[in-house]
């Protein structure tokens, strides 16, 4: 993410933004800008214990991971009993999405290599283990948004053990590796390298 | 005089008689008929071409439709789309506007809602429904539409509704995004924010900042009144021209940040594999795009003049031709474009076209202001590869028989 086009991006942010700013102040040299102040003064400061209650997503470098471990021996039991229901006893999927499917091994379900290697087998699902590119995007769903009937239910213990079931249902990582805010970060996923930013731009060329 | 006055009230009598028929009919068949069966009864009861109304109903709070035009949207267990077959011009009709969502519709209560903005700002701050329209206000009109929006799993039975509609249109009003981070402050290297629902999805989205500075707002009426619960009621992010799933309903959340946060509505979902291997992210704008509603599956044409009508639209500006082809490809010519055409908007187009009573096939295909051309199937697949479900917006058609029977052009769009 920090590597040079993002910085590139960052710059142009900072001008697009600094020259609606001197829009503003621009305007304000003018009669009829009386009416766009800098401020309107309509808001309230959020209290910080309400930012700390909303604020739960948790990014690619670990900041907004909560204290806290477990491992997959320890989610198996939390997958069970609060998953497998609708995801299947395996993570094969059921009613909702496959989680578990780490074929195909060191590739994509999808792109030349893939068709290769299927020829004539029946398409594999995209899963955590083929097409998730970050670890802590795991932690991040399950907290907010499963199971679906009582999201964030779940302790942080729970949910850190039941991602690491998953990461090792699919390979990733081992029965007995603790997953926490300083590990979880570092789980680098297959499917990675894979993804790229948007280059369509309009004009002739499809892509 | 008399002689005129007499046939018409042999008229008058034959339709009466046919109407009482027809109530007898729904009566046996039926028992008791629903209420809204015996006003279309009434209305065919009264149906002589040109008769007076009888006393109607007085003014009341609510308008209602007539009894004889009631589109209705198509649901599944996840979304409901627009009966694009059923519009007219431009404008969605709230009601019939597309629904899509993750965690069913939010149910949020006006007093305690609240609107968080922090992260990369100087002052973090909540905004209650009324702070929000206390600002300025700005309307636009502009499409929404869900990038999953192509299935034509019914084969040559898909009806547009059924093909592409989760697509809709309407005149949304709120505060620009700007002059919320104004208020709050943000800090010039804030790069990327996150957009976060209140439903049960607690759905999240990051958004590049500087792609929409200049659009975005936070919308808190559409087509002239609140938003509806569908549509994200007290408030959604509107981000003109890129994808539905990004334009966050039941608005909690903003936070302001350096870097994009890789939620699985942008890794997982949201993403597409693409044929020579990688998989494009941050695809958010949605490409050109153009619809035959008429004639379409399951109408029925006969030889003659008709006028060809559809919807185009293009998440990069403003449509500046459709093409219409009668001939299954071998000839275009433009079509009429409704004005003022604007941009990622919706975009009516008319041809007519006189129809000879020969098989064919009838497609469009969009153009917009980049001068990007709707592609044919075989083309996107090259670059897509098979296994992509978002961004698909080919060129359709629709098959016109001998016997006048529309059906969709399947064939176009098979794998
Ligand atoms: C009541 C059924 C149900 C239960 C129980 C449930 N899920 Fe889910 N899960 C779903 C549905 C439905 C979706 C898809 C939601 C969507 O697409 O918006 C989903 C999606 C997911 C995804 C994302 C899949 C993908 O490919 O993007 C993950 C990960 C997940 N669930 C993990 C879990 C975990 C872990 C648990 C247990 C703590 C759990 N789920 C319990 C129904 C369930």
């Amino acid at each position: 993410m920090r590597n040079g086009p993002q910085r590139h991006r960052d710059t142009e942010v900072t001008k697009i933004w600094r020259s609606l700013c001197l829009c503003v102040s621009v305007a304000c040299g003018i009669a009829a800008a009386a009416q766009t102040p800098e401020r309107f003064g309509i808001g309230q400061p959020a209290p910080p214990e309400l930012i700390a209650a909303l604020d739960i997503d948790v990014r690619p470098d670990g900041t907004g991971l909560p204290p806290g471990r477990g491992t997959a021996r320890e989610g198996a039991q939390v997958y069970a009993r609060h998953c497998a229901a609708c995801h299947g006893a395996k993570g094969e999927g059921g009613s909702a999405d496959s989680l578990v499917g780490p074929e195909p091994k060191g590739m994509a379900p999808f792109g030349p290599a893939y068709e290769q290697w299927r020829s004539g087998r029946p398409d594999v699902s995209f899963t955590i283990g083929n097409y998730w590119p970050y670890a802590t995007t795991i932690f991040d769903y399950v907290r907010r948004a499963m199971p679906p009937p009582a999201p964030e239910s779940l302790t942080a213990d729970e949910t850190y053990s039941v991602v690491a079931w998953l990461l090792a249902q699919n390979g990733i990582i081992g029965e007995d590796t603790v997953m926490s805010a300083e590990t979880l970060p570092k789980v680098v996923m297959p499917a990675r390298s894979r993804f790229v930013r948007d280059d369509r731009k309009g004009g002739r060329t499809i892509r | 005089m008399r002689e005129r006055k007499k046939r018409q009230d042999g008229l008058t009598r034959r339709a009466l008689l046919k109407g009482t028929v027809g109530a007898a009919a729904v009566t046996l068949h039926g028992g008791a008929p629903s209420p809204q069966a015996s006003a279309a009864q009434d209305a065919r009861a009264q149906s002589p071409p040109g008769a007076p109304s009888r006393q109607g109903r007085p003014p009341n709070e609510l308008g209602t439709r007539s009894p004889a035009e009631q589109p209705k949207r198509l649901p599944s267990p996840t979304s409901s789309r627009t009966p694009l077959q059923d519009l007219h011009g431009t404008i969605t009709p709230s009601d019939l506007h597309f629904e899509r969502h993750h965690g069913g519709v939010a149910v949020i209560d006006r007093q305690s809602y609240r609107l968080l903005v922090h992260g990369m700002v100087d002052r973090p701050m909540t905004f209650t429904l009324d702070d929000l329209k206390r600002f300025p206000a700005a309307s636009r009109i502009c499409f929404l539409e869900c990038s999953g929006n192509f299935v034509r799993t019914n084969g040559e039975k898909t009806t547009p509704q059924a093909l592409c509609g989760l697509t809709s249109q309407s005149e949304w009003t709120g505060v620009r995004l700007t002059t919320i981070l104004r208020e709050v402050g943000a800090r010039p290297q804030a790069s990327w924010f996150l957009a976060e629902g209140q439903d049960a999805a607690q759905m999240t989205r990051s958004i590049p900042l500087k792609d929409v500075l200049e659009e975005a707002m936070i919308a808190y009426a559409q087509n002239g009144e609140a938003l509806r619960p569908e549509q994200g009621y007290p408030a959604r992010l509107l981000l003109p021209g890129f994808e539905g799933n990004s334009n966050v309903k039941w608005l909690r959340r903003l936070e302001l940040a350096d870097q994009p946060f890789m939620t699985r509505e942008e890794t997982s979902r949201y993403t597409e594999p693409l044929a020579e291997g990688s998989a494009r992210q941050f695809s958010l704008v949605m490409d050109a795009r153009s619809i035959i509603t008429w004639p379409s599956y399951p109408q029925t044409v006969r030889p003659g003049w008709l006028e060809i009508r559809g919807l185009a639209w293009s998440g990069r500006g403003r449509i500046q031709r459709v093409e219409i082809s009668t001939d299954r490809g071998g000839t275009w010519k433009a079509a009429e474009l409704q004005g003022p055409v604007l941009p990622k908007a919706h975009t009516r187009f008319r041809l007519l076209w006189r129809w000879d009573g020969m098989p064919t096939e009838i497609l469009s295909r969009a153009i917009d202001e980049t001068g990007y051309v709707q592609p044919e199937w075989p083309a996107l697949q090259a670059v897509r590869g098979r296994r992509t479900r978002y961004h698909l917006n080919p060129i359709t058609g629709w098959m016109v028989g001998a016997d006048g029977r529309v059906l969709f052009g399947i064939g176009r769009v098979s794998a």
